[in-house]
């Protein structure tokens, strides 16, 4: 998952903490990362399933955008020059998934953002962006954003995910308001003292927070989360298996800057506003593809047989002709068997249309599905 | 008793007469991480010594299986196919991967035996 990288390592707050747990740490968008502890891969994913699960994602970036005039609307209309999401409807604390495109219409990262509902912050806009991206986010963005908008990078703040259906109820033992958090909703609040930023969102396809909180408070607020017998630490190579069960995209692997939002199945996560008025890098190809239909399409592909596909794997039709690639591929535990995702002309795209999976030298058949492939369980309240 | 020679990809050799039965070490089955699948050579497969011959997957990754002599595979473990899992359970007992007719026993020599693998792994 990880590219190799220039240098020394890079660590998070939590780094000793993670050998405490005794993870075996790995290279990975340039940070030295736990990709699993003792009980393993399997067991980590399971319990998120079953319980919650603790994952530090403090290697992401985040930052926030501060329009001078006060005005949210700056600040917004700033943003939406290079996201297609409607970043103007965001109401105070509210969230939104979207991606950074480039002026061809491809993906240059995929991103949360966030309108802060804090008292007298509510003009700010915060992000969260991919790890192995940020430098060349802000580099991207401080290049468009116009005189007046401030990119503040917050390299002081840790990131904590607690997911999996009792990880709202684990975290909400020490700040009990969190029990009533809306999906895509944020607060600021304190957990045990410790104030932190907390929105109901993930990337497991289960219900579960994301805590920004101040590095320094990191080590103290992971020990009192994981205090609670509900909530076990998660390594990434389970993070990886429950995000492709959820469906949800992988930035360089899933989407990069040659597909688009369209081909990629995120046509949701662009709101009819922007659809129609355009006014971000690409929206040409994006326009054409929402109006046209893009050649090929993002679909999840089930195996017929035991083997799984692994990223690379070419996909073919039934006759044996190519027609894409898996772009993501492995095991799920909580389906208990192969399961990939990838791109295939459009003509293949239809779920239950059946294809040839390219597997050491051998075709083996499988079809295309509708993801997800583990069902999503989000409290939307 | 039965020998077990060991190379350094961490496969096993228990060799029974002229019959070596290849799995892989308690170690390499933890490097692995969880067993999810196990693709295993057909009976009468002839192999040579350092070729791929059988594919262990965990969650994350894909490893190729290499053979430790060159031979004929005669039995591949018709067990793992349902139950991969058994890797990780019991590497050196039922979780075998094949088992392969030596053609030539002075390939062996080339592995090493129990003690070696042991200082081997200390290495790591």
């Amino acid at each position: 998952m990880g590219e190799p990288q220039d240098g020394p390592l890079l660590t998070t707050p939590l780094h000793a903490l993670h050998g405490e747990l005794g993870a075996k740490m790995v290279p990975f968008a340039g940070y030295d990362m736990p990709v699993q502890y003792p009980t393993g891969v399997l067991a980590e994913h399971n319990w998120t399933r079953a319980s919650a699960g603790l994952f530090d994602v403090s290697h992401m970036g985040q930052c926030f955008l501060i329009p001078e005039d006060g005005r949210y609307e700056t600040a917004a209309a700033a943003l939406e020059t290079l996201v297609p999401a409607d970043v103007m409807a965001l109401k105070p604390g509210q969230q939104r998934y979207s991606q950074f495109t480039n002026a061809e219409g491809g993906i240059l990262d995929d991103l949360m953002i966030t309108r802060l509902g804090h008292s007298g912050h509510e003009h700010w806009l915060y992000l969260v962006v991919n790890a192995a991206c940020k430098d060349a986010d802000y580099a991207h963005m401080r290049a468009h954003l116009p005189a007046g908008v401030t990119l503040k990078v917050a390299d002081d703040l840790a990131l904590i995910a607690v997911q999996g259906p009792e990880a709202v109820a684990a975290v909400a033992t020490l700040a009990p308001s969190l029990a009533g958090l809306k999906f895509m909703t944020s607060v600021d609040l304190a957990i045990d003292g410790i104030w932190a930023h907390v929105s109901r969102t993930g990337y497991t396809g289960e219900d579960g927070v994301e805590i920004s909180v101040k590095s320094a408070d990191a080590v103290a607020l992971t020990r009192k989360l994981l205090a609670d017998p509900r909530v076990k630490p998660i390594g990434l190579g389970a993070r990886d298996s429950l995000r492709l069960e959820a469906g949800l995209c992988l930035y360089g692997h899933d989407i990069d800057t040659t597909t688009s939002p369209i081909e990629a199945g995120l046509t949701w996560s662009i709101q009819k506003r922007r659809r129609a008025e355009g006014g971000f890098l690409g929206a040409a190809r994006i326009q054409k593809e929402l109006a046209e239909g893009a050649p090929r399409q993002r679909v999840g592909i089930l195996p017929d047989g035991r083997a799984p596909a692994r990223e690379g794997t070419a996909v073919k039709s039934a006759d044996g002709q190519p027609i894409g690639t898996v772009t993501s591929g492995g095991f799920g535990p909580t389906i208990n068997g192969p399961l990939a995702m990838g791109y295939v002309n459009r003509r293949f795209a239809e779920p239950g249309t059946p294809v040839l999976l390219e597997v050491r030298g051998k075709d083996l058949p499988g079809k295309v599905v509708t993801m997800p492939f583990a069902p999503h369980r989000y409290v939307r309240g | 008793m039965a020998t077990t020679k060991y190379t350094k990809d961490h496969e096993y050799i228990r060799i029974d007469g002229d019959v070596g039965t290849v799995g892989i070490s308690h170690y390499a089955q933890e490097q692995l991480g969880d067993v999810v699948f196990v693709e295993l050579p057909s009976s009468g497969k002839a192999v040579k010594k350092g070729d791929s011959a059988a594919v262990v997957e965990s969650v994350k990754a894909a490893s190729d299986i290499y053979s430790p002599v060159s031979g004929q595979v005669v039995e591949a473990n018709p067990d793992l196919e349902g139950a991969p899992a058994t890797v990780n359970d019991d590497p050196a007992g039922k979780g075998w991967f094949f088992k392969v007719k030596i053609a030539n026993p002075a390939e062996l020599d080339e592995l090493m035996d129990e003690a070696a693998y042991k200082a081997f792994l200390d290495t790591l």
